[in-house]
């Protein structure tokens, strides 16, 4: 036996209705995550639902769910939500958006959803300035499928396709898709964000709320690209990812604004 | 000058032990329990009763089981 642990019971005091400072968004239904422990997924469905509570648009959002781990976040979003097939969120959400203008679209992707299969859904929404979020998890494999090589894997990153490393003479570079994505003029607002500290996460909520706010405004196509860890195919622990994501990971794709919309 | 008193309240049956809150904490309230849930996670719970209720570790808790409790003192 290790150190002996003492639970504290809690202080009837504090712990009162008017003392409450956070607690689970309404948005998020009771069900808990199927995700891994530790995983960045699961953060970000908390803060985007913890904007739409705070914004008071759980009736006018409308989601559409990828293919990929968060492939059902629709059972955990508590909010109007649409299935697409692989790769085409972005095209399901330009009809939705065309359909009911006045309404919020957001789409959840992954970086295989959004950045290999979906590459020309992507590309071509953000180019024609669909006024919808696209929500890019970034976590540089292929989750679901256990860890094979993504189009963002770092350069000499180990995943089960790529076991001597990403070879960028053979597999090519990494893409970043924020700033591809930015040098097109129809796009309003592209940032990188990430979890992995609760500074970051505080950070993302702004990100993910002002995007919200420029679909409002109808300023064009947003992106909130997060950088988020995959402890899992990783095969590292939680801390041990978000020290992996701080050591290799910013480097290759530093957070911050990539393009804002110029203010009216 | 006002002093800040928290608490946190852990659901400890949808814990899943990845220790993000207790890396977030700077007072080192929270650890890891000995025993494990229904899950088979060894879940989060608080051992020490100086928490300011800086909310770090509801914040960063991807299965959002922190329910963060706050009373400023004067």
């Amino acid at each position: 036996m290790g150190i002996q642990v003492q639970e504290i019971p809690i202080n009837p005091e504090i712990v009162q209705d008017e003392n409450l400072l956070y607690c689970k968004p309404d948005t998020l239904t009771p069900k808990p995550f199927h995700y891994c422990p530790g995983c960045g997924h699961s953060t970000v469905h908390k803060i985007l639902m913890e904007v739409v509570a705070e914004m008071g648009i759980q009736e006018e959002i409308i989601g559409v769910a990828p293919v990929g781990c968060s492939v059902f976040a629709y059972d955990y979003m508590d909010v109007d939500m649409q299935e697409a097939a692989h790769g085409r969120a972005c095209a399901v959400a330009t009809g939705i958006k065309r359909m009911m203008p006045d309404k919020f679209v957001f789409t959840y992707q992954g970086d295989g959803d959004l950045a290999a299969i979906g590459t020309a859904e992507t590309i071509h929404a953000a180019n024609r300035g669909e006024n919808i979020l696209v929500v890019f998890i970034n976590n540089a494999v292929y989750g679901m499928t256990s860890g094979q090589m993504a189009p963002t894997t770092l350069p000499g990153m180990v995943s089960t396709t790529s076991p001597f490393g990403r070879d960028v003479h053979t597999m090519g570079y990494p893409i970043k898709v924020s700033e591809l994505l930015a040098t097109l003029p129809a796009v309003a607002y592209v940032t990188r964000q990430s979890v992995h500290t609760p500074g970051n996460v505080r950070k993302t909520k702004k990100a993910l709320q002002k995007a919200l706010e420029y679909q409002k405004q109808g300023l064009g196509f947003c992106l909130v690209e997060i950088v988020s860890n995959c402890p899992s195919n990783w095969k590292m622990t939680p801390l041990e990812s978000n020290k992996f994501i701080d050591d290799k990971m910013i480097p290759y794709y530093p957070l911050g604004d990539v393009k804002v919309p110029e203010v009216k | 000058m006002a002093k800040s008193l928290g608490d946190v309240v852990i659901d400890i049956e949808k814990c899943k032990g990845c220790e993000l809150c207790i890396d977030a904490c700077p007072q080192e309230t929270l650890a890891l329990a000995p025993r494990i849930n229904q899950k088979g996670y060894h879940y989060a719970i608080k051992v020490q009763d100086n928490c300011t209720g800086c909310n770090n570790c509801a914040l960063i808790c991807p299965d959002a089981v922190i329910t963060v409790y706050r009373k400023i003192v004067k």
